[in-house]
């Protein structure tokens, strides 16, 4: 045990520059466990990667400022995010899961990074990969698990399922591609109309980038100046289709033409929180809308009926894994710079585990919604409903 | 003397105020004069000044005064930001109304006509529609869509299909089909304050044809209810079922008929979606035979599914013959007038088809 602390000790002390040679392995040891959070660097500034620019004279800052804080944080919110998706494909292999379910792991830093630069009074509209935003945008794991497993319990009360998760400021989780970039610069309207100072984040793959409706949102938003930031995620593939062969232009962050753009690494939440930073303040500063390309990854298939292979090697995704994981980015970041240790973040696993092992619990006990609920909520605001059940004698109730 | 007069007004020609000729002895508050244009005009004046997030967008309701003057000097009274032009993107900014809505708006999104909502389906089937279902009841969307629907005059096909079916297919939506000025006046307002997505089908031909609208209906809280028939004309032998424009031809098939003492009760059905089943079957109970009339197409429209529900309900047993169905012609519209007008249900094909339903 004293050995073991020692040779981390000398590790750390020759990543921080420390003079390690006057220690003996019991003085190592004993520095090691005496150890307090004032020892760590409570704040550290790196380097991160310029953004390509389109239609913009100066982009976001290339150093980055994080917070011991907010790193663990950030840690906390990826890793509760990864844990989740995970737990997700299990529960779906046990076919307890039913239907679609798009996984988001690996694009972790797109949703943690865009929610640590907006605030919750912002507003927020994604696709179908929805999950880790349902996350960031305030709904817990366990209402998400339960919505996943149709249960009453779950967000929408399982009447919505994997892509129809609702929350304040949280539009979804949209099934039809590209359907949600309007509906994100109408919001953006709202704010506009309402003088609230508030933004929305609209968010859409690098397949629903050729949907025809997004051009004609780009218009209006540039036309009326909407304080919309539209994200394209791309993450190389839609659905089986890279991007090579889907787009004539593979600049998702020039299709806006008229609309300034930024390109983003999407695995580095640093970089995606200074991006979306810039991206917010111009759109609050009345300039109009403008486009991000978050350039991410991620592991799984399409959906769980998509092994993820057949149109991408298993080489491509292990480099990703090993290279440009956004988890393993930031721990290895905070930790070489001493912002944290291994055994806080060991901490955090288990607690992220147990989180999401209590969620995936509940999702498999709690009750499947009551017939009685099936036909509620058709309307809003109004007197109970007759609906017409499978045959005439069936006559149901709907209540707002 | 006063049913022709009243058939005089109904089927849109110059029409003269009746109220006028009693001299001193005033009968009931004067009526007005107003065209349905002008009726559905006032609903959205009224209501965009009632209520500030209540706004109006589409092409050409700004600076044009609306493609049919409908929206004739809003823009003017309420500025760039309450009437709001938009570009030729139906599916943009049907999109963009319905995340305005979802974000605390109260959009009225207009279709120049409903043949261009086709491009837009998907955000007001998908969006508008199944969100507060979906959502568990955590979402709303209160928009209106509005625009003229079905055949106009030399449109021809792509112009003059008539969508009171489609969306009236969709549960989450309100479908509604105004005939005269009150109905025009009254159900818009309604749609507008309602919290659900109501799809408000006009119909161009009516816009300009003045009706006589009561003092009550001047009222800026006047509104008429969604979901609820109304009987225009009263009658014991058989019942005529409409919605829009047919339900005039009605009326006019009823006066010639009555002549022959065939007496029609005419129901315009008002809203289509959802519908009131109960005021068709207390008629045909009283009746015993029914006809539906109307524009649109005959396979799986809105006589179609009339049919359906007499049948499953109590009504049925008091048919004396089956139920009848008037509609469009089985055909894309064509332009020629004589076969345009041969397209479409004519009076005389109304009451050719109530008499050989009473076999007559």
């Amino acid at each position: 045990m004293k050995t073991m602390l020692a040779i981390i000790s000398k590790a750390l002390c020759r990543i921080t520059g420390k003079n390690v040679a006057a220690q003996s392995p019991s003085e190592g040891a004993r520095v090691v466990v005496a150890r307090k959070f004032a020892d760590f660097t409570p704040q550290a500034t790196f380097d991160i990667k310029k953004c390509d620019l389109h239609r913009l004279e100066a982009g976001p800052p290339v150093r980055a400022e994080l917070t011991r804080e907010q790193g663990l944080q950030f840690y906390r919110t990826m890793q509760t995010v990864r844990r989740m998706e995970l737990k997700a494909d299990q529960l779906y292999k046990q076919k307890i899961i039913r239907g679609f379910c798009h996984l988001y792991d690996g694009q972790e830093a797109c949703a943690a990074g865009i929610e640590a630069a907006i605030t919750p009074s912002d507003h927020l509209i994604t696709a179908y990969r929805a999950h880790g935003y349902t996350y960031t945008r305030g709904v817990s794991v366990k209402q998400i698990l339960a919505e996943l497993t149709g249960r009453k319990g779950g967000v929408a009360k399982g009447k919505g399922g994997s892509m129809h998760m609702y929350a304040p400021h949280f539009y979804g989780g949209n099934g039809i591609v590209g359907a949600q970039v309007p509906l994100g610069a109408g919001i953006a309207l709202a704010c506009q109309y309402q003088g609230n100072n508030q933004v929305c984040v609209t968010l859409y793959g690098d397949g629903a980038a050729n949907q025809g409706q997004i051009f004609e949102t780009f218009n209006m938003a540039a036309l009326w100046k909407l304080p919309c930031i539209f994200i394209c995620e791309n993450n190389q593939y839609g659905m089986g289709t890279s991007v090579e062969r889907a787009a004539a232009s593979t600049d998702y962050y020039k299709r806006g033409d008229f609309i300034p753009g930024l390109r983003v690494d999407g695995m580095d939440v640093l970089c995606v929180r200074e991006a979306a930073k810039f991206a917010a303040d111009h759109c609050r500063a009345g300039k109009g809308p403008i486009v991000m390309e978050l350039q991410t990854y991620r592991y799984h298939g399409h959906s769980m009926s998509d092994p993820g292979v057949s149109y991408r090697t298993r080489e491509e995704i292990q480099e990703v894994r090993s290279k440009n994981d956004p988890i393993s980015m930031l721990k290895e970041r905070m930790l070489s710079s001493k912002m944290a240790s291994a055994e806080e973040f060991k901490e955090i696993d288990t607690e992220i585990r147990k989180e999401v092992d209590d969620a995936a619990q509940f999702s498999t006990s709690d009750p499947e919604p009551p017939l009685e609920d099936l036909c509620n909520h058709v309307f809003c605001s109004d007197p109970p409903l007759d609906v017409r059940g499978v045959h005439p004698w069936s006559r149901l109730k709907s209540v707002s | 003397m006063a049913t022709s007069l009243r058939c005089f007004l109904r089927s849109g020609k110059k029409a003269v105020l009746v109220a006028g000729r009693r001299g001193f002895q005033r009968s009931a508050p004067a009526g007005v004069q107003v065209t349905v244009r002008d009726a559905l005009n006032q609903a959205m004046d009224e209501e965009l000044e009632r209520d500030e997030r209540v706004f109006l967008m589409g092409e050409e309701v700004a600076q044009y005064d609306g493609a049919y003057k409908v929206s004739r000097g809003l823009w003017k009274k309420y500025g760039d930001k309450r009437v709001i032009d938009t570009p030729i993107s139906e599916m943009g900014f049907a999109g963009i109304a319905v995340g305005s809505a979802m974000a605390g708006l109260r959009p009225i999104c207009e279709f120049m006509t409903f043949n261009f909502s086709m491009q837009a389906i998907d955000q007001v089937i998908n969006s508008a529609a199944k969100t507060y279902y979906m959502s568990a009841g955590l979402q709303a969307v209160p928009i209106v869509f509005r625009g003229p629907n079905g055949a106009s005059a030399g449109v021809a096909a792509q112009h003059s299909q008539c969508f009171a079916a489609w969306y009236a297919h969709c549960p989450g939506l309100k479908v509604v089909s105004p005939w005269n000025s009150e109905d025009a006046k009254g159900l818009l307002k309604s749609a507008i304050r309602d919290d659900n997505p109501v799809v408000f089908l006009e119909n161009e031909l009516m816009y300009g044809v003045p009706f006589e609208m009561t003092e009550e209906s001047q009222s800026k809280d006047f509104t008429v209810p969604i979901g609820k028939a109304k009987i225009e004309r009263p009658g014991n032998h058989i019942t005529l079922v409409s919605h829009s424009r047919f339900v005039g031809h009605c009326l006019d098939a009823a006066a010639v008929l009555a002549k022959e003492g065939i007496e029609c009760e005419v129901i315009n059905l008002r809203t289509i979606r959802p519908m009131d089943v109960e005021s068709i079957e207390a008629s045909v109970m009283k009746t015993n035979h029914l006809v539906t009339v109307e524009g649109g197409w005959p396979q799986f429209g809105v006589g179609a599914e009339i049919c359906a529900r007499i049948m499953e309900g109590p009504a049925f047993n008091y048919l004396d013959s089956p139920v009848t169905r008037v509609t469009g012609v089985d055909i894309p519209m064509p332009y020629a007038k004589t076969l345009e007008e041969n397209s479409l249900p004519q009076v005389k094909d109304i009451i050719f088809s109530v008499k050989k339903t009473l076999n007559v």
